[in-house]
């Protein structure tokens, strides 16, 4: 049962995993060996069966769907498209726009969160007194609920009367300071900086996990070789944190691309901020054009599979690792 | 042992002779206290919106409203009052008790579901059972919004609109995957060796389940429910879609219950932070898994 003659990628460590696979005594053959591969199998079943009648049927169904002229509010008109859809969706400046919007929002949020998350966990990983507080005060953002952080950012701090924000600026700079109107001026920036503070305690665990598990007495070597603390950083740190920094990168996008609560509470998607999740909620939600919504939903579909495809090497990558050791 | 608490008349160099920062110069050591400095700075500054929200939430809503902010003004509990409903309404308890039984109901089945499946793929692996927690994986990574309509039509042609059980499916499905994940790995630490022993020994599976896997796999299955609750608590994009009246939950109901007349700041805060209780409970509850949970179990 653990002899690996099959597939390439993730299947080729069934090997390492021989070891544990033996505690099941290799079978004899005949019916009894299909048996026991049943009942083996059986614990896998229900949650197998599960996730792909909840997940995988919705998705078959939007891409038969996205092949109909339907309209909600006209269901009497509804016929076959053909490709229309996807016609009216790539041909849609208004879509098109909203597959920029979720690049750029995606690429800056993770970007950001990324190099802030490096930051910190630079610096927590060194003994200080209240270490642990720290620790526990900077994960406490990413523990918010996402729609009170959305609106404790948009309605606390970002108010253009009575935010924090331009509280301060009047604090420090007395009757005349500047008191922008911060989301109606920058609404990308203002939903980027909320997900972004939301983000990089994320990071900041994922890599702070990285830099712990470095070997120390490379590091020390290096040290006692007369390395600087920039060279080790620069030719031990890094490279060693390569794969951590692509899986919260990675984990990062699959997360931020779907973001939808943000985006919701602070801009409504108004001013240039409708991603594509929140395009597609409404073009169904509210534009009742079930065929269009369909058709976005499929594409973004296929722009998440190129994603995953990456994402999914990464965790393979680190598991394939894991499971060796 | 930090430079910090060698504050104390010369810490004896004798206690951690290779540590460099114990003999180090005072130049070093003052380094590394700047350092630990400037670690509680960003993470005061980090937590600040968080603080500066507890305080609102704690000021009467004309004092909330000032610029430049008033820090002295007296202490009140309105804003709390007046989010559990003493001002008339429903208030939040159907839709905090909608969240809950979403999310604890969906844990449930999550770990249900995941449980015998984990088993089946670390202590006692199916053929390729790699390819199947892959496959788990990549149902993650697909966009909850693509599948949303067909689910969205079937509710309404089945009559689950607006219910509550609806959500607890949906919720199990999205974090079966992070679940299986997770357990997978931690039931994978659990020593094969212990198991043979203890087969030797006579044990029945049951035995070997509840005497041996349960005792070194229990911490990793809390922090997977708690992990689970706080995905499915958070959760608003289905919740908005297929609920109305009856099965609201609590971050649908926070996007509803502000007012477009008159101060609400104090309230929102108020109503935010008991919202996110649960949440920050849970996730300071799950903290030393809580990486490995996200990472989905490939970073320990």
């Amino acid at each position: 049962m653990s002899t690996p003659t099959t597939t390439p990628a993730p299947g080729a460590h069934d090997e390492e995993r021989g070891t544990r696979a033996r505690a099941a005594a290799p079978a004899p053959k005949g019916p009894s060996n299909r048996l026991r591969g049943w009942v083996t199998r059986a614990p896998l079943l229900p949650a197998l069966v599960f996730m792909i009648v909840v997940t995988q049927l919705p998705f078959v169904a939007t891409l038969v769907v996205s092949f109909f002229d339907w309209n909600a509010l006209y269901p009497e008109a509804r016929s076959f498209g053909g490709f229309e859809n996807y016609q009216e969706v790539l041909g849609d400046a208004e879509l098109r726009d909203s597959v920029l919007t979720t690049a750029v929002l995606t690429a800056v949020v993770v970007l950001a969160s990324l190099v802030l998350g490096l930051g910190l966990a630079l610096l927590l990983d060194r003994s200080f007194r209240g270490r642990g507080l720290v620790r526990t005060l900077l994960i406490a953002p990413f523990l918010l609920v996402p729609v009170a952080a959305a609106l404790l950012w948009k309605h606390v701090l970002f108010n253009p009367e009575y935010g924090l924000l331009n509280g301060v600026l009047s604090w420090l700079l007395g009757d005349g300071a500047p008191q922008p109107d911060w989301v109606s001026d920058m609404p990308l920036a203002a939903v980027e900086v909320a997900l972004i503070w939301q983000w990089t305690p994320f990071m900041m665990l994922i890599l702070l996990a990285g830099l712990q598990s470095r070997p120390a007495d490379a590091i020390e070597a290096a040290r006692i070789d007369g390395a600087g603390a920039w060279q080790i950083f620069r030719y031990l740190t890094l490279p060693h944190l390569r794969r951590y920094l692509e899986l919260g990168a990675l984990l990062g996008s699959i997360y931020i691309v779907q973001n939808f609560d943000a985006v919701f509470t602070i801009t409504s998607g108004g001013l240039g901020t409708a991603n594509l999740p929140y395009t597609i909620y409404q073009t169904f939600y509210q534009g009742h054009e079930y065929g269009v919504a369909s058709a976005a939903g499929v594409l973004v579909v296929i722009g998440s599979l190129i994603i995953a495809t990456l994402a999914l090497r990464v965790v393979s990558s680190l598991f394939r690792e894991e499971v060796r050791a | 042992m930090s430079a910090l608490t060698a504050g104390a008349p010369k810490a004896a160099p004798s206690a951690a002779p290779p540590k460099p920062s114990a003999a180090a110069p005072r130049s070093v050591r003052r380094k590394n206290a700047a350092l630990g400095l400037a670690a509680w700075v960003c993470g005061l500054l980090f937590v600040l919106p968080i603080l500066w929200m507890v305080l609102t939430s704690l000021h009467s809503e004309s004092d909330a409203a000032t610029n430049p902010p008033s820090l002295a003004a007296p202490l009140t509990l309105d804003g709390y009052r007046e989010f559990f409903g003493a001002g008339g309404g429903a208030g939040p308890w159907p839709a905090l008790a909608n969240s809950l039984m979403a999310s604890v109901f969906s844990t449930l089945l999550v770990l249900v579901l995941a449980l015998p499946a984990a088993y089946a793929l670390s202590i006692r692996p199916v053929r390729k059972w790699t390819d199947v927690l892959f496959f788990f994986l990549s149902t993650k990574m697909l966009p909850i919004v693509a599948g949303l309509l067909p689910i969205y039509l079937f509710a309404k042609n089945t009559g689950f609109l607006d219910n509550i059980w609806l959500l607890v499916l949906l919720y199990t499905s999205m974090n079966l995957p992070i679940a299986v994940w997770m357990m997978q790995s931690f039931l994978a630490e659990v020593p094969t060796a212990l198991i043979e022993a203890a087969q030797m020994d006579g044990a029945r599976l049951p035995t070997v389940l509840t005497r041996v896997v349960a005792p070194v796999a229990a911490p990793g299955i809390a922090a997977t429910a708690l992990i689970c609750f706080i995905f499915s608590w958070n959760e608003m994009l289905f919740a908005r879609v297929l609920t109305g009246v009856v099965a609201q939950t609590a971050p649908v109901f926070l996007t509803t219950f502000i007012t477009s007349q008159g101060l609400f700041l104090a309230k929102v805060c108020a109503a935010s932070l008991v919202i996110s209780l649960p949440v920050l409970a849970a996730g300071f509850a799950a903290q030393d898994k809580l990486v490995q949970g996200l990472s989905l179990g490939a970073v320990k």
